[in-house]
């Protein structure tokens, strides 16, 4: 919200710089996102910082007031005109000038009332009215159409308020004016743009900044008098009330204005409005917008003739939710479906406004209107909420309605209303204000000891300045020994009537009117609860280090996908491997392809694969992350998953190096061997795989404990085509991050360096060429028995002279006794023990 | 006698001198002191002097005889060291080849950043708890303060699910009620953790907001827990997650599940608080969200709020890894592109 300086001046002193009353309101919670200057200077002072503003600043000498004395015609040009400008000094000063707003008093001699203007003398700094672009220009005196012209009255782009430059500013007479002021003393102005919080509903206002500007600095209030002048018949003989529904509409006001005339506003209040950003219209409807941001109360005005017509007779308003199927034309000219919980302002006819939001066409004011019915009411913010979702309008009454406006403030605002339109439109006020208030709000006193006060900010705030505070605020202040006893002012409904929520409401204010950096910046002193382990997340940790540290990069994807990107998954024909759950499936979706929560971190992964593909020959990447399974539960299970992917050059390109070979199946079981082996998880195994993702004949199931954790290996042929990554293999592979953090041995025993020396010799063994190589060395290890302490597979060979349908397979064996040095003579012995059960078991034979 | 004792010394030295190479030194050797060298021909004529001058001349020829192979020592280390810096020099390798690539791999910057958090905390005794991602309504919303139709609901694009009860967090603050409820024993225990995780919200994805982002809340409960701890807590953290004299301050503001609440501001560690664009010329820089644990959302999590209270703060990982990094797309995090992902 706009709030200009000069309009709060109305309401509270302020003695201390714009800039630093920024400060300070920013820091008690009305953040001042932005400061605009009109004309007068920007202060810069010592520790505070802000953006520096390029506004135009009025030079006090020469741009001035002036009191435009006459309207003369220009002697060569009709489409000029001559003012005459008093500013002050002994003759008048002749402007050419072509502003068509000036026309109308051509000719027409000495202008009384008088108007005034801003006159700027030669040398002046304006901005250029004729430019797009902002472009400030000196004023030089030249020849305009053979009159010299050296000064001129200025539009208010020239001055910088706004970009009208459809004719120049004009002032009505106030009895303050003198001609040749300093400009800037007129309409100099700062404008703070505030943003509010939620909570910040009763600041939505002139007076409610003006309020906390007060509390804060200390100043007293000057409130706007409330009082009407009412000559006219009682408004009870002239219009009826009925509140149908007081949970919805707990107050509502009407008061009557006859024999008024609609006009435009005043240049006050013209001017007022357009500052915070509003359009002017006419003087009834600008008021109704004028309180509305004076007092943050909503006002609405009816045509009174209208009513009159559409009830036959004396009209009736009533308040009440829609009938099945109603519709209503907004001003917007837009025709509304009414949802059940709409609440109405509505006469005998039918619907007339949407309560709190925004009024019907039919009745709207226009230039006929003679008599005007205003509206002062209270709406429950619930209800308008749900309206303003429901119809998706937004307007300055529903924004106020919405957060809450405490019922009390809609008498004051239909009666400071209705004077100000007798003032600004004449006529006649009907006596009295139509007032129902079914259901008033209760007030609301709190309780707070002082001591819970010091205990809570951890810092001594005396009684005294608590309850000065609070006064400050408008609350109405008791104080019972230690406690106390505060009242919440009748503008306020955030106080909450709950003992101890209401207290955490009070200690907010005292806190921040005092200055949170007040508050002393204390270590916690409070008992410290127990410090635990995290096994779960060290192991995760560890996992990510380990990983890291054989080359791979950790990604991190957004957890959305589709069903389509992961059928994508899917070969033709094949049962999914994906988990057997639902999805989870978003309502509101960012886009298409981002409808569900992921079952796998595959579908991601090779999304990132295809795009980096393009910059990258390698790639090895890992994702730690949750993937989501709805299940019977109301809440789907979300564990965590390790996604691994491989693929591209094994060896980075190097002038020594030759052509690397891409890395394939095995690369990422050693990935996985090297983590299980660093996590120390003893019982892991390998079988062939199962995912229907991969490779059916390259890739592989990972057993922890016996169990299925997961499974890897070359992308199916048929995905890697569908996704388009055929330049190289892909490996990948997704395990299950639970069982590792399960099985992962966080104490374990080490082997004892060995003492005696080992026997190496190799063994090359000639098998079926289909036997898994797992297999044989099972067999080996067994035979081998304790004192066989390595067997390592350095060679595979088929080929002459190996028959076909076989291949042969060289082991390097180690074998080692820890207690004696082993002869030749035993390890012959082991060996020929080893060779006997491969021959017996596996049918195989040494070769030669 | 053919030739003297100081013609020999003086004949020697002066050949040795000359010598460069391994080959003439043996030769200069067996020339000289070698088994038919000119040092052992003047031991073979010792038998032609008489008695007593054998004696004398026998030591003169001894110390020619030591001197000598002192000097071929001396010479042959000399030349030994030549040869080795010729070698040296000849290996001479071009060090400005680029170097055989090492495969260096890297966490993400986001886990970075946790970590950093992580281990902040954890020196202050908040241990991490981490809660689920897709929540209930309740959680994420009516048990923190916001029951429905609250206008702060509207702070926060929210992504629901098919189910309107469930919905992605929008915030980490959900779990400050599963904490409280697990952790706190029926309101009987003190707590201190943090929350890390992440949290969505239905915003237009640009170079400053993304639908999915990473957030660290704190919680701190216990019988005698002040606004004075929150403030001196956070300003802690700040003095070692930006810069040992960091300025921080705090701004009263608005959450529904805190009373009082406050945003935090550091001194803009970029300009020094001097004012930049970063900071849009204030010289502060916003870090977090903070308040003390509003007495309803501390009933929620089990705990008398007239007997117990607690503070809470939010943080954006992300946000202060863009700064310090000087990434001026969010978009980044999780578009996973290499040549990002390399620079960390």
């Amino acid at each position: 919200m706009l709030v200009p300086i000069s309009w709060l001046r109305d309401f509270v002193d302020m003695d201390i710089p714009v800039e630093l009353l920024a400060e300070r309101l920013t820091l008690a919670g009305l953040e001042v996102a932005q400061i605009r200057y009109i004309g007068v200077p920007q202060q810069h002072l010592p520790d505070l910082r802000q953006p520096t503003s390029d506004h135009l600043v009025w030079e006090r000498d020469k741009l001035l007031l002036g009191r435009i004395c006459e309207v003369r015609a220009h002697p060569n040009a009709d489409r000029l005109v001559l003012a005459m400008v008093d500013y002050g000094a002994d003759e008048l000063e002749q402007c050419v000038t072509g502003a068509p707003n000036l026309f109308p008093y051509k000719d027409q001699g000495f202008i009384n009332p008088p108007i005034w203007s801003a006159f700027a003398q030669e040398g002046a700094t304006v901005w250029d009215g004729h430019s797009d672009k902002p472009r400030t220009m000196i004023l030089k005196g030249r020849e305009l159409r053979g009159i010299y012209n050296k000064s001129m009255v200025c539009s208010e782009k020239e001055l910088g308020i706004s970009d009208e430059h459809e004719g120049v500013i004009v002032l009505e007479h106030d009895d303050s004016f003198a001609a040749g002021r300093p400009f800037a003393d007129v309409l100099g102005d700062v404008v703070l743009d505030i943003e509010f919080t939620p909570n910040l509903a009763r600041c939505l206002s002139m007076i409610g900044v003006a309020r906390e500007v007060a509390a804060l600095l200390d100043k007293p209030m000057r409130y706007p008098s409330y009082d009407f002048i009412a000559k006219g018949a009682p408004i009870s003989e002239q219009v009826a009330l009925d509140i149908r529904e007081p949970e919805l509409n707990p107050r509502f006001t009407l008061t009557l204005l006859r024999d008024c005339q609609v006009k435009p506003s005043p240049f006050w209040l013209q001017h007022r409005l357009k500052l915070i950003g509003q359009r002017p219209r006419n003087n009834i409807v600008d008021i109704t917008n004028y309180i509305t941001f004076e007092l943050g109360q909503p006002l609405h005005a009816f045509d009174y003739d209208e009513l009159q017509k559409r009830a036959g007779g004396l009209p009736t308003i009533i308040t009440r939710l829609p009938q099945p199927g109603e519709k209503l034309e907004t001003l917007d000219d837009v025709l509304r479906e009414l949802g059940d919980d709409s609440i109405l302002v509505a006469d005998t006819a039918g619907a007339l406004a949407l309560g709190g939001v925004m009024g019907g066409g039919e009745t709207e004011i226009s230039d006929k209107t003679r008599n005007v019915l205003l509206e002062a009411a209270a709406w429950n913010n619930i209800s308008i909420r749900k309206t303003i979702r429901e119809q998706r309008i937004h307007t300055e009454a529903s924004t106020r309605f919405s957060r809450g406006v405490h019922p009390s403030q809609a008498i004051l605002g239909g009666s400071r209303g209705i004077e100000l339109m007798r003032q600004l439109g004449g006529g006649t006020v009907a006596q009295g204000l139509l007032d129902a208030y079914p259901k008033p709000p209760p007030a609301v006193t709190v309780e707070l000891p002082i001591a819970r006060v010091n205990k809570l900010l951890g810092m001594e705030v005396s009684l005294d300045q608590a309850a000065d505070v609070l006064r400050r605020l408008e609350f109405a202040v008791h104080i019972d020994g230690e406690v106390i006893q505060a009242t919440a002012p009748d503008h306020r409904l955030d106080i909450s009537a709950d003992s101890v929520v209401g207290q955490a409401d009070l200690l907010e204010e005292i806190a921040r009117v005092i200055g949170y950096d007040r508050i002393p910046e204390t270590i916690m002193a409070d008992e410290m609860p127990p410090q635990r382990e995290n096994a779960p997340l060290l192991i995760e940790e560890r996992i990510r280090d380990i990983l890291v540290g054989q080359g791979l990069y950790e990604v991190i994807n957004y957890r959305f996908t589709s069903k389509q990107t992961e059928a994508q998954l899917l070969p033709a024909g094949a049962a999914s491997s994906l988990p057997d759950a639902n999805y989870v499936t978003i309502a509101n979706p960012a886009s298409s392809e981002r409808d569900v929560l992921r079952h796998t971190l595959l579908g991601n992964m090779l999304e990132n694969a295809v795009n980096n593909a393009r910059y990258n020959k390698a790639q090895q990447v890992f994702e730690l992350g949750n993937v989501y399974l709805q299940k019977g539960d109301l809440l789907p299970e979300e564990p965590l998953q390790l996604g691994i992917l491989l693929t591209g050059a094994r060896d980075a390109d190097w002038w020594q190096g030759g052509e690397s070979p891409d890395m394939d199946f095995y690369d990422m079981k050693g990935v996985l061997e090297s983590l299980l082996h660093a996590l120390h998880i003893p019982d892991f195994a390998f079988q062939r795989g199962t995912h229907s993702s991969l490779h059916p004949g390259r890739s592989a199931d990972l057993l922890i404990a016996g169990e299925v954790a997961g499974s890897f290996g070359e992308l199916h042929p048929q995905v890697a085509q569908r996704v388009k990554l055929t330049a190289a293999k892909v490996i990948i592979g997704e395990i299950a991050v639970a069982p590792m953090i399960k099985q992962a041995r966080r104490l374990h025993d080490i082997v004892p360096l060995p003492t005696q020396p080992a026997v190496l010799e190799d063994i090359a063994l000639v098998v079926r060429a289909d036997l898994p190589a797992s297999e044989v060395e099972a067999v080996i290890r067994q035979a081998g028995g304790p004192l066989l302490k390595d067997v390592a597979l350095f060679d595979i060979y088929t080929g002459d002279p190996i028959p076909p349908g076989k291949k042969s397979l060289a082991y390097a064996l180690t074998y080692q006794d820890e207690t004696r040095t082993l002869t030749d003579k035993n390890a012959a012995r082991i060996r020929k023990k080893i060779i006997g059960a491969a021959r017996h078991r596996l049918n195989a034979e040494l070769r030669a | 006698m053919d030739k003297s004792i100081d013609d020999i010394r003086g004949e020697a030295l002066d050949s040795l001198a000359a010598i460069i190479e391994n080959e003439a030194l043996a030769e200069w050797r067996s020339q000289y002191v070698g088994r038919r060298g000119a040092v052992a021909m003047l031991f073979r004529n010792i038998g032609s002097l008489p008695a007593e001058e054998r004696a004398a001349f026998g030591k003169q020829v001894n110390a020619l005889r030591g001197e000598l192979e002192g000097a071929f020592d001396e010479r042959a280390a000399l030349i030994e060291s030549q040869r080795l810096a010729r070698d040296l020099e000849s290996d001479e390798i071009d060090i400005t080849l680029p170097a055989q690539p090492r495969r260096r791999g890297g966490l993400h910057p986001s886990t970075r950043t946790h970590r950093e958090f992580q281990q902040i905390w954890a020196d202050m005794g908040f241990q991490v708890y981490r809660s689920r991602e897709v929540e209930a309504d309740d959680f994420n919303f009516t048990l923190l303060n916001l029951p429905p139709h609250h206008p702060a609901r509207d702070m926060q694009d929210t992504f629901y699910t098919s189910d309107p009860r469930v919905l992605l967090r929008t915030h980490t603050s959900p779990g400050q009620i599963r904490a409280m409820r697990e952790l706190g024993d029926a309101g009987s225990k003190p707590i201190r953790v943090i929350l890390p995780g992440m949290c969505y919200r239905q915003e237009q994805v640009t170079a400053r907001s993304e639908i999915q982002f990473t957030q660290v809340e704190g919680l701190a409960i216990g019988r005698n827990i002040r606004m004075s701890d929150l403030k001196g807590t956070i300003a802690e953290f700040a003095k070692r997650m930006y810069q040992p004299d960091a300025r921080v301050r705090f701004r009263a503001s608005y959450f529904p599940f805190t009373e009082p609440s406050m945003e935090v501001d550091v001194e803009c560690f970029l300009c020094g608080g001097e004012g930049c664009r970063v900071c849009k010329y204030s010289g502060w820089l916003e870090i977090a969200g903070s308040g003390m644990v509003h007495p309803d959302v501390l009933r929620n999590g089990g705990y008398d709020p007239a007997e117990w209270s607690g503070f809470a703060f939010g943080m954006g990982p992300e946000r202060i890894t863009m700064l310090k990094h000087g990434i001026q797309d969010i978009r980044y995090f999780w578009g996973n592109d290499l040549r990002f992902l390399r620079q960390f």
